[in-house]
């Protein structure tokens, strides 16, 4: 019996001591090894900064403002000077094309659009406009659902059937008519919308951004409110509870960091839902308004020159499908290393 | 299940009352919206206003005025169109509704056949290269805006290679109805269906394979393989029917969502004159009574998929009760 003890005590001292891990850690390193995540994730950031820079890109390489029409401008193609507009091809010599992609980073790298437009910086600037819709109106989304699911998870009863059916209203909103009946609506208005004190323009970004966020609200609620309703009755919770916790402590210090994981599973693949749903609407002219441009708008600006110049709507298409591919492969990745066993989209 | 069917019913009626309300306040009483100029045209007199406002029951009190569209929308169904003022909305949408579920059923069709050959595919051949490929190519699917697919496909088949063998039979943009020519019918719809089915294929891919390899390790699957079954039976009677549970219920939603003018997109890219499109033309001249009836329209059917989900799921997997 005492050599089996001592046996024991010599294996517990020969052990090496275990470092506390943090499971936040665990999976930051988890992520980390997963190449493919990574590299969707560095894809996904150059394609940021590159969007950021769109200003410099446009008073230093390509010198144009590609918010003004330049109906009349022309830029040089192999050292010679040439009229942006250039006529119309055919016996008649009908009509005015934009000149197309010249392969020169510094005159017209993409070509111009019908009103004379650098496609590249427009391209650029569209980027940073899809990109702070995107991930704008993927936060306060995520932000607004995750406290109202909070509410709706930890008091219960009432609240909870309240909120939730307010919910599936929402859910039942076909969404892409929603959004544009919104967008729609609010675009016509004369002076903007004034909600109290908040005066915003009918050409504000915050339109989009808060219409997007809006509709998809109910998807981040439902796995949410679903993570909390079992943590809430876990034993820790009560632990919490036993010792005079306010509500404020139990949400935020208890329940909050157990269900968050969920939420960070679904921003990579909201945000890429987000980005092609203000594309969707900017192309059908209920998104970002003139003279802002986004990565949507040069499709639809491009969808006249489609069998002319049709680079002016491939490129925006190619850059989205690059950003939203980048993010859905994150997603992947970081649903792998937190493994919640969360879906986006679980109908109930 | 009665029970079932009648809170099902209750809550429909409610979820298309605040859809409707939600709707007709947004168009009717958003401060400087003035539903009567929409209707009247180019500088319109006051006298010419005013008989508008009481020709249309605008003078009415706010809930009058939306009992009286109900009234017309559902009972009498003679709600007439703002901007052109022959057209009846009902009929207008019975009339678009054709080209819509031609466009989603056959889209339907290529994207289930698609996606489970490929999931199917995908989650049998796990460990070899062909798995991640097939995988990487549905993300690139589902990370493809649709209306752009549509525009690329119109560039290649309408334009650069509509004088080759290719895409030489492709007719130009718009819609045939089946009844006018059968054959017109399926070659002006096989593009855009092919168009919309992307996206699904590269979701319901990933969600078969995902949810075969999941099934795979169920108990069930290992008793059928220890009976001594073929693995051809124990994939098809075992594997793949414990698999489609929530392939089936997506479905559902998704079909639904299309059929609600979900298609819009689409059907704008490719002229197809279907409740989307024209959805998207009573926009373009903001007439109210049209947009009213789509979107409750579009509601009704939503709400019906998720009926229809609710029991289809409850008969796939007897463990749920429906209540």
């Amino acid at each position: 019996m005492a050599a089996i003890l001592e046996q024991a005590e010599a294996a517990t001292e020969l052990r090496p001591a275990i470092a506390g891990r943090n499971p936040w850690l665990l999976a930051g390193r988890r992520l980390w090894r997963n190449r493919i995540a990574m590299a969707a994730l560095v894809l996904f950031l150059l394609i940021v900064v590159v969007s950021l820079l769109a200003p410099l890109y446009a008073s230093h390489i390509a010198h144009t403002n590609p918010f003004v029409n330049n109906l009349n401008g022309t830029t040089v193609v192999h050292g010679k000077r040439v009229p942006l507009m250039q006529q119309g091809g055919g016996i008649l010599k009908l009509g005015e094309t934009p000149i197309g992609p010249t392969r020169d980073v510094h005159h017209y790298f993409l070509g111009a659009d019908a009103l004379g437009r650098d496609v590249a910086a427009r391209l650029l600037y569209g980027g940073r406009t899809s990109l702070l819709i995107g991930i704008g109106s993927a936060v306060i989304c995520s932000l607004f659902a995750t406290v109202t699911a909070l509410i709706a998870g930890f008091f219960g009863g009432v609240t909870d059937s309240l909120l939730s059916r307010l919910m599936d209203v929402i859910w039942a909103f076909p969404v892409l008519l929603f959004a544009i009946s919104v967008g729609t609506e609010l675009q016509t208005l004369p002076h903007g919308l004034s909600v109290g004190p908040v005066h915003i323009v009918a050409s504000s970004l915050w339109l989009p951004t808060l219409i997007i966020a809006f509709i998809y609200v109910p998807y981040v609620y439902r796995p949410v409110r679903g993570q909390v309703l079992t943590v809430v009755h876990r034993e820790y919770v009560e632990a919490s509870i036993s010792q005079g916790a306010s509500n404020v402590r139990l949400l935020f210090s208890d329940i909050l960091p157990n269900v968050i994981t969920v939420v960070i599973v679904l921003l990579p693949l909201i945000i890429a839902t987000t980005i092609l749903t203000e594309a969707a609407l900017s192309f059908l002219g209920v998104g970002v308004q003139p003279p802002n441009a986004s990565w949507g708008t040069i499709i639809s600006d491009g969808s006249s020159l489609l069998y002319t110049r049709p680079w002016v709507s491939i490129a925006p298409g190619i850059m989205i499908v690059l950003t939203v591919l980048a993010l859905n492969v994150l997603g992947d990745g970081v649903r792998d290393a937190l493994d919640p066993r969360a879906k986006l989209r679980v109908g109930g | 299940m009665l029970t079932f069917i009648v809170r099902r019913l209750l809550w429909t009626v409610l979820v298309m009352f605040v859809i409707s309300a939600f709707v007709f306040v947004l168009f009717f009483k958003t401060p400087g919206i003035d539903p009567a100029r929409a209707i009247a045209g180019r500088n319109p007199s006051p006298q010419i206003l005013a008989e508008i406002r009481h020709q249309f029951g605008l003078d009415e009190p706010f809930p009058v005025q939306y009992a009286l569209m109900m009234k017309d929308l559902f009972i009498t169904r003679d709600l007439v169109s703002y901007s052109n003022q022959g057209v009846k909305v009902v009929p207008e949408i019975f009339a678009a509704a054709p080209a819509t579920l031609s466009l989603v059923f056959g889209a339907a069709v290529i994207w289930v056949v698609m996606s489970m050959a490929l999931g199917i595919a995908a989650a049998l051949l796990r460990g070899t290269i062909v798995d991640p490929l097939l995988m990487i190519l549905a993300l690139i699917g589902i990370s493809m805006p649709v209306f752009w697919v549509g525009e690329v496909a119109n560039l290649i088949t309408q334009s650069r290679f509509h004088d080759t063998f290719l895409f030489s039979w492709v007719p130009p943009l718009g819609y045939t109805s089946f009844t006018q020519s059968p054959v017109g019918w399926f070659k002006g719809l096989l593009i855009p269906w092919i168009t919309l089915s992307i996206l699904y294929i590269g979701l319901y891919a990933r969600v078969l394979r995902a949810n075969i390899i999941e099934t795979e390790g169920e108990d069930y699957v290992r008793t059928a393989r220890a009976k001594g079954l073929t693995e051809r039976r124990v994939l098809l009677r075992h594997t793949l029917r414990g698999s489609m549970i929530s392939y089936v219920s997506l479905f559902g939603l998704d079909f639904g969502a299309l059929v609600a003018a979900g298609a819009l997109l689409t059907e704008v890219v490719f002229a197809i004159h279907g409740v989307g499109f024209l959805f998207f033309q009573s926009l373009g001249n903001l007439d109210l009574p049209t947009i009213m009836a789509i979107v409750v329209y579009g509601a009704f059917f939503i709400v019906l998929a998720n009926v229809i989900v609710d029991i289809a799921y409850a008969w796939l997997d007897p463990r749920v009760r429906l209540t």
